[in-house]
């Protein structure tokens, strides 16, 4: 399904009017913004940030999709998120000046966006060789889990907690994960 | 790897940029430094081969900068991250 620019702006407007956002007040800008999200939509499927590399890979892009995870805390800190689509009032007002937000996504994980054409690797290492730190660490986080938010409730699986509850902002340190054990039938 | 050259009267500084094509602020840099008349070369990461993608990453990494865009290498060693105008300005003293 493709979208028009159109469509993905009212889209983008109807989330930032849920979130108590503004997009960004800059004509050329935000065109530009809305142009790069509407090429990754046509090209991936889903609008990755148009100013992060996607790997193509749903389950590596999801935190990049638009809205992406890092826009709450982005937007907290700074008034505006990493691509600078979504603005806080003063910044959309004029009162403050537009910021350079730097790269909150982790490096291992945009790091994923290079190497996906190559994930999962080849078992090249004999098998009882340990994985090597760095890909250790790849591993543990590309297991989904069972997370909940201890002040809504809200339940979300996937490889690590949000970095804001959707449903009552809460950070996310609020998350616990769900230990439980799932048997599937063979 | 698709490089694509701009060229420009303003070219005692080699600039290379690494910039994504959906990306406005690249869009932006490759902009100013037209405007600028900086001669530069520049190319598309999204639109590289994964083979490319992987020596782009580990250059830039190797440079010392993140894997955001765009980055602006001056004279192969000055990385700049992001469309800044104030560290252009110096690097490439405009």
């Amino acid at each position: 399904m493709t979208h028009t620019i159109e469509q993905t702006r009212k889209r983008a407007e109807a989330d930032a009017k849920t979130f108590g956002y503004f997009l960004v007040n800059d004509a050329e800008l935000l065109q530009g913004l809305m142009e790069g999200l509407k090429i990754n939509e046509d090209r991936y499927g889903y609008p990755s940030c148009p100013c992060r590399l996607a790997s193509g890979e749903f389950s590596f892009d999801r935190d990049i999709i638009c809205p992406c995870d890092y826009r709450d805390p982005d937007v907290a800190e700074y008034g505006t998120c990493y691509c600078r689509l979504y603005v806080n009032k003063d910044i959309y007002e004029g009162k403050k000046e537009l910021p350079s937000v730097p790269e909150r996504r982790p490096i291992a994980k945009q790091a994923r966006a290079f190497q996906a054409a190559s994930t999962p690797k080849p078992a090249q290492k004999k098998e009882n060789e340990p994985p090597a730190a760095e890909e250790r660490e790849e591993l543990v986080e590309l297991i989904p889990k069972l997370w909940y938010c201890k002040q809504c409730g809200y339940v979300v699986f996937r490889e690590d907690p949000p970095y804001v509850c959707p449903i009552c902002k809460a950070k996310k340190e609020m998350f616990t994960e769900i230990k439980t054990k799932v048997k599937f039938f063979s | 790897m698709n490089i694509s050259k701009v060229t420009g009267k303003y070219n005692n500084h080699k600039v290379f940029l690494y910039t994504l094509s959906t990306c406005v602020w690249c869009k932006m840099t490759k902009q100013y430094l037209k405007d600028n008349s900086v001669e530069f070369e520049y190319v598309d990461v999204d639109l590289c081969t994964e083979e490319d993608k992987e020596k782009i990453r580990r250059t830039i990494q190797d440079k010392g900068g993140s894997l955001s865009y765009p980055t602006t290498i001056v004279d192969d060693k000055k990385v700049i991250t992001g469309f800044r105008k104030d560290l252009l300005k110096e690097a490439l003293e405009l």
